[in-house]
């Protein structure tokens, strides 16, 4: 064997006081780190095989492990630092594209954390919501320019009015936060099942990514936004008709430009019934959809979509966030989008090049505030409601999200961590030791989908509970009110250019 | 009465009940100590089957029906009349192996270290649910009345 440069990236500290050799740790590792040594009657771990899940660290009973950086790094500088190094090294060694998963973990600004919120001060009260209503329930989808109606006299003291305009379908949100798509093949069947019992409870929505509707989800339908992306797997009228809602995945901000592709291996029996593609074959989805070169390409979708569900479903067009997102969005909207979606670089993924997810794309504060920008300014803001997705880690990013100009967040990797995820990025590896990236019968086992569920119920009632504290602090009492409202948000340590892509102020300056 | 049952699907073979069972069972009552110190180290009253992604944690099933009490000689093994309960009276067992024999789940095990006698689930008579149930991480025991 050839040597290997590579250094461990973690290292497994056995606390041999407290490690009673029980082998949690031996079992609970798809990655082989812990093996149990019979004649010496103890368990040793390999660091090079560990990928820092944590798995095994959480479930030791006696907390004998602690799972830290390896001390040893690469001769790094400030130029060749250690991650540059060993992915040199892993490629001199493989010869092929490195890849990842979850989204861009590199230091780009995170906008978020640079805007302020508002408060109001005598001059207007701000509100309790735990004594006074707080309206989060949104509605997405086109809205009209004008409501028209008729109105009879039927006596002197009775009025009776008729809504003579004809309304487009919406989508109704108890709280204005969905779970953003993640196709059965890369998360597990029981996670599928918490999103989809998760929804219904909170009478939000989740999405199926684009791998089809497993047909035991089918009567989670109202709950249900099914996807029609490049690969058109698993897509027939029965899952059109089933869903709330249908999303046209044109981009995923993981990997804007790029389809997805799940290995063969993982192609199950079932994956295959519900993707309907043949068992054991790789699942390319195509970079672009190979009907779809212009806006009228995609008009003609939308409308071929709308006339498969009779006009009784909106259609969400997902884009990633990339530099001309403003003027695609506005193309969207006129080719038929009920719903625009925009995903940003921190979006995450099942797989991706790690060369992609890192430098494509654009942050998502950016993009949103770019499109709705010029949504407003070509007066088609009220076409299509704005959905935006890409690393929301909290409630302030939401309602920072919604005062930027969006209607709603789409979460996913928050909503797997709180399933479990640790963050380890290797579901491309199919080896998920928190059973959710994976189609390991054995590993699969480990999400019991009825404590995911209470665990992704808990996250949203939290987030709504925090929502409604923001907006009584600002004497607000419906989300409605804070939609788009930037005045009510600060920018601090930005520059003068980004202030004004965001469309904020600076803190410290009034109105 | 309450039994515990078993959710197999959820059942992730990381034999944490196994190992919280033994502990219960110590004398210590300290995971640390009952592994490291106490010898003979006390047993798990349950068992773990498994075979490749299949697995399930199996405790006594206190039958209706024992059979292990009609097969007992000494009466040692008898049905606590408050509980319901099938319980072994280790005074009594004389290790004779008969229970382990007609047991139909194969959970009555031996425990040889100190007097010879058969050794079951006792559903831990002194906390409000047995620890098997209570440490499993994913929710796959259940301790309810069906």
């Amino acid at each position: 064997m050839k040597l290997s440069f590579l250094y461990p990236e973690f290292q497994v500290i056995r606390d041999e006081s407290k490690c009673i050799q029980c082998e949690v740790c031996v079992r609970q590792c798809a990655f082989g780190v812990h093996t149990y040594d019979k004649d010496e009657k103890k368990v040793t771990s390999d660091n090079l095989k560990c990928v820092g899940c944590h798995r095994c660290a959480t479930l030791c009973p006696t907390q004998a492990l602690i799972i830290s950086r390896y001390p040893q790094d690469f001769r790094e500088n400030y130029n060749w630092r250690k991650d540059v190094i060993r992915d040199i090294f892993k490629q001199s060694e493989s010869g092929g594209v490195l890849l990842t998963s979850m989204g861009c973990d590199k230091e780009y600004p995170i906008y978020w954390d640079k805007l302020l919120l508002d408060a109001s001060q005598v001059t207007n009260p701000s509100i309790d919501p735990l004594r006074e209503p707080m309206e989060l329930r949104t509605y997405l989808g086109n809205k009209p320019e004008k409501l028209e109606f008729s109105v009879k006299n039927n006596s002197q003291a009775t009025v009776n009015y008729k809504l003579l305009t004809k309304l487009s379908p919406q989508l109704e949100l108890e709280t204005p936060i969905m779970f953003s798509a993640m196709s059965y093949g890369s998360i597990s069947y029981n996670v599928c099942l918490a999103l989809a019992q998760a929804a219904k409870i909170l009478g939000i929505y989740y999405n199926t990514g684009e791998g089809g509707l497993h047909k035991d989800l089918y009567k989670f339908g109202k709950n249900t936004i099914v996807q029609v992306a490049s690969g058109r797997f698993g897509v027939h009228s029965d899952y059109l008709n089933v869903a709330a809602a249908i999303e046209i995945k044109i981009g995923q901000g993981a990997k804007p430009g790029i389809g997805g592709h799940l290995p063969g291996e993982k192609v199950s029996k079932e994956i295959s019934e519900t993707r309907m593609i043949p068992e054991g074959t790789d699942a390319i989805s195509p970079a672009p959809h190979h009907d779809i070169y212009s806006i009228e390409d995609l008009s003609q979708l939308i409308f071929a979509l709308k006339e498969a569900t009779c006009y009784t479903k909106p259609i969400i067009v997902k884009i990633a966030a990339v530099h001309n997102s403003a003027s695609i969005a506005s193309g969207m909207v006129r080719a038929g989008a009920d719903i625009i979606a925009l995903d940003g670089v921190r979006g995450g993924t099942g797989a991706a090049p790690t060369r992609i997810r890192d430098n494509v794309g654009i942050p998502i504060e950016l993009a949103l505030a770019s499109v709705d920008e010029r949504l407003r300014k070509e007066g088609i803001r009220h076409r299509a409601s704005i959905v935006i997705a890409g690393g929301i880690r909290n409630s302030a990013d939401v309602v920072k999200a919604i005062a930027l100009g969006a209607d709603a967040v789409y979460i996913a990797t928050s909503a797997l961590i709180a399933c479990g995820c640790h963050l380890c990025q290797k579901c491309y590896t199919g080896k998920c030791n928190w059973g959710i990236a994976t189609q390991d019968p054995y590993l699969m086992k480990r999400i019991n989908p009825d404590i995911a569920t209470e665990r992704l119920v808990n996250l949203i009632h939290a987030w709504s509970l925090e929502i409604k504290e923001m907006l009584g602090g600002m004497g607000i009492n419906a989300i409605e009110s804070l939609r788009g409202n930037r005045l009510r948000l600060r920018g601090i340590g930005l520059t003068d250019t980004e202030l004004k892509l965001l469309g904020v102020k600076p803190a410290g300056e009034s109105l | 009465m309450k039994r515990i049952y078993i959710k197999e699907e959820y059942c992730m073979g990381c034999r944490l009940c196994e190992i919280h069972c033994l502990v219960a069972h110590s004398k210590s009552k300290k995971i640390i100590k009952a592994y490291k110190e106490e010898f003979p180290r006390a047993l798990p009253r349950l068992i773990v089957e498994q075979k490749g992604p299949f697995s399930f944690a199996l405790q006594c099933r206190h039958c209706e029906d024992a059979p292990c009490i009609k097969a007992c000689l000494t009466g040692a093994m008898h049905r606590e009349k408050k509980t319901g309960i099938v319980s072994c009276n280790q005074d009594k067992c004389i290790g004779c192996w008969m229970c382990i024999m007609v047991c139909p789940f194969g959970v009555i095990l031996r425990d040889i270290k100190e007097k010879k006698v058969a050794t079951k689930c006792d559903l831990c008579p002194d906390e409000d649910i047995p620890v098997c149930v209570a440490k499993c991480p994913n929710e796959a025991l259940v301790y309810e009345e069906k």
